[in-house]
């Protein structure tokens, strides 16, 4: 029963979404400290996903949201601005994670190994850090480098993830995971530990001060910008992921993590088409790697462990591996558990904490249960979602196009064989 | 003109000896068969032919080029194919891009192509899609292009692996027993199928099959494998009076009786 009645829904009728946004965005602007409604009017993306109406609309309205109503209504506010900046980061290396584990199917746990090449190439030249292995004084750089920097990030990433892929990519499944494991961990402790003999990541301490973006003088460093920025290269990363995911080698990626054999048998190679998964996800998290040394103005090793990677895979998992908008959607959600519904449910219990209502011992805060949710979260989804929360589904072509393309009108590939037969037959 | 050469073939797994010593010409545009009891050895000789198992001795001959080293991906651009056993579509792909797949190694869109979404990358996605459906409907199924592999039933799946196979544009193409699990109508159809692959697209065929009927019907040729060995070759009417064959099937006995 509810079956058919998931089946008749078609989705939500156009003007639900549209007074949703109207009204969060509203009490967004007179209610300026509501979290609710700032979560509200991040939530009218999800709710648009499931509109039923054209893609098209749907597009226009998502980008009027993201680009003119939240700037609009939130940007004055620095800590939303933040939250949105910090999702759409964990957005954009969720999509990137999303190529090799869920088109490729390969385990990486060690996916933040690429997210920390790219912020400390940004890190290392753009402060004098750099000076203390490289002659001249050449060092730090502007704020203005930081756009070249997007593309140093994601070609140093794609180099690492092409290093690390060779040796690691001839292991598959379990294997794989612990392998990535490892190289990931080993990354981490080789940054932590390069301040000798030459100072080139200055260790434990870090690097500091990262400059903040510049474009013709004007300093982007506060969240506002960083939004925008944010939001471009995840317009960007999405692009690729959809035009990857029906490409050439998408199939490849996707034959691969269905069936090894019978995808080589088909002449896909499966180094090849491992290394350049692993190379196109490591690049992404290279870019966003970049933002995120600006965003922070301090790097150090400790914002790459292992928890970072386990948390990314938690996102595209319970997203749904493989799915681009489920990924979008994990990402998000996992993001503002984290930093937002924990950490303001903690607050809520010290307010009444301080109010003398009840007495919480220091261990119970709820912002320290982090790795407990997310468990019980997957095991929630592992139950009743198994392919994630908007689990992914292939593309139907339009048989209709193909019957009327001009490739039609003669037989391809071996097929070809066959007009060549009738042909003399007749003659 | 043999346009497949296996010279001599060797295989072990640590103590047995999977192939002894197999030699097997298959000649240009034939239908070849490979029978054998069970455990004789005949999916190890396709994983050989096929690049899967790297053989311990001897070699293998492709249109008088030595291909044995070669991995699987290679082999199969250099236009042999294969079928699975126990089908090995890829379940969560619709039937079109299924087919689309074995298109792989004659598209030649890269990482920048794609991404900048190229003419040439469109031009070369909308043939490929037009080759897949015409390969669909040359074996029957392109009402369920748009189904996913995993969903449809038996026998459309092994018309969907066949459609697969030939959209790798191969010159020689390994059934491993294409009539497994078919009811004899189905048989019957899958043998005109085969027999009309040959005609039509001047396909080499080389099958594995246990279904006698269909081995002595379709193939021009029949090698007989035993405990690894070769004991036999000829004609379906040399192989079904051979008496090292009967042997084979029906044990000792059975030959003295007869």
């Amino acid at each position: 029963m509810a079956n058919l009645v998931w089946k008749s829904f078609k989705g939500i009728p156009l003007y639900v979404t549209l007074i949703w946004i109207a009204v969060f965005s509203l009490l967004l602007h007179f209610l300026d400290k509501s979290v609710l409604s700032f979560l509200g009017i991040l939530s009218s993306i999800v709710l648009l996903y499931f509109t039923n109406t054209s893609n098209k609309i749907k597009l226009a309205i998502g980008a009027l949201v993201l680009i003119v109503i939240i700037p609009l209504v939130a940007g004055e506010n620095r800590y939303y601005m933040e939250v949105a900046s910090q999702v759409g980061i964990y957005v954009a290396m969720a999509l990137g994670l999303n190529i090799v584990v869920g088109f490729a199917g390969l385990l990486d746990l060690g996916y933040v190994a690429f997210f920390a090449a790219g912020a400390y190439a940004y890190a290392i030249f753009s402060t004098s850090q750099a000076n203390e292995f490289i002659a001249g004084n050449l060092f730090p750089l502007t704020g203005d480098w930081f756009w070249p920097f997007l593309i140093v990030g994601l070609i140093v990433a794609a180099i690492f993830g092409i290093l690390l892929g060779l040796p690691v990519l001839r292991v598959k499944g379990d294997y794989l995971a612990i392998v990535t494991l490892g190289f990931g961990e080993i990354i981490r402790i080789v940054f932590n530990n390069l301040d000798k003999p030459i100072n080139i990541t200055n260790g434990p301490q870090g690097i500091t001060p990262i400059p903040a973006p510049e474009l013709f003088g004007l300093k982007m460093g506060t969240p506002f910008y960083f939004y925008f920025i944010v939001l471009f290269v995840i317009a960007f990363i999405v692009l690729a992921n959809i035009r990857f995911e029906h490409s050439r080698l998408g199939r490849a990626w996707i034959a691969v993590r269905e069936d090894e054999l019978a995808a080589q048998s088909m002449g896909i190679s499966l180094l090849n088409t491992k290394l350049a998964a692993f190379a196109t996800g490591a690049s992404f998290a290279g870019v966003v790697g970049v933002i995120f040394a600006a965003k922070q103005t301090f790097i150090d090793p400790t914002s790459f462990t292992l928890m970072e990677s386990i948390g990314i895979l938690v996102m595209v998992i319970l997203g749904g591996s493989g799915s681009i908008p489920g990924v979008i959607l994990g990402a998000a959600f996992v993001t503002l558990l984290q930093v937002q519904l924990l950490k303001e449910f903690s607050n809520f219990l010290h307010s009444l904490q301080q109010s003398g209502i009840i007495n919480l011992p220091n261990q119970l805060d709820p912002s320290k249960f982090q790795r407990l949710v997310f468990g019980i979260m997957l095991i929630f989804v592992a139950l009743y979602r198994p392919n994630g929360l908007i689990p992914a589904k292939r593309k139907t072509n339009d048989l209709g196009a193909i019957k009327s393309s001009p490739f039609s009108s003669g037989k391809l590939g071996i097929l070809s064989k066959l007009s060549q037969s009738s042909s003399t037959k007749q003659s | 003109m043999a346009i497949l050469e296996a010279v001599g073939l060797t295989k072990r797994f640590g103590g047995l000896v999977a192939n002894q010593d197999v030699s097997i010409k298959i000649e240009k545009g034939s239908i070849t068969a490979v029978i054998g009891p069970n455990g004789a050895g005949k999916t190890t000789f396709f994983n050989m032919i096929t690049g899967f198992y790297e053989p311990d001795e001897g070699e293998i001959l492709l249109g008088g080029k030595n291909i044995k080293g070669l991995r699987p991906d290679q082999i199969a651009t250099r236009g042999i194919t294969r079928t699975f056993q126990n089908i090995r579509l890829f379940k969560q792909m619709t039937a079109l891009e299924n087919v689309m797949v074995g298109t792989h190694s004659r598209l030649s869109a890269g990482l920048l192509g794609i991404l900048f979404h190229t003419k040439r990358v469109r031009e070369e996605e909308e043939k490929a899609r037009v080759e897949a459906y015409q390969l669909l409907e040359y074996v029957g199924i392109e009402h369920i292009a748009n189904e996913a592999a995993g969903s449809l039933p038996y026998g459309l799946q092994r018309r969907l692996e066949i459609a697969r196979a030939l959209a790798t544009n191969p010159q020689i193409i390994l059934l491993d027993e294409p009539a497994a699990g078919m009811n004899p109508r189905e048989t019957v159809e899958m043998t005109e199928f085969i027999r009309l692959l040959k005609k039509e697209l001047d396909l080499t065929i080389i099958l594995i099959e246990h279904d006698m009927k269909l081995v002595m019907g379709l193939s021009e040729y029949i090698h007989v494998l035993d405990y690894g060995r070769k004991i036999a070759e000829g004609t379906p009417e040399q192989i079904r009076n051979n008496p090292s064959v009967i042997e084979a099937y029906l044990g000792k006995s059975a030959s003295e009786v007869s």
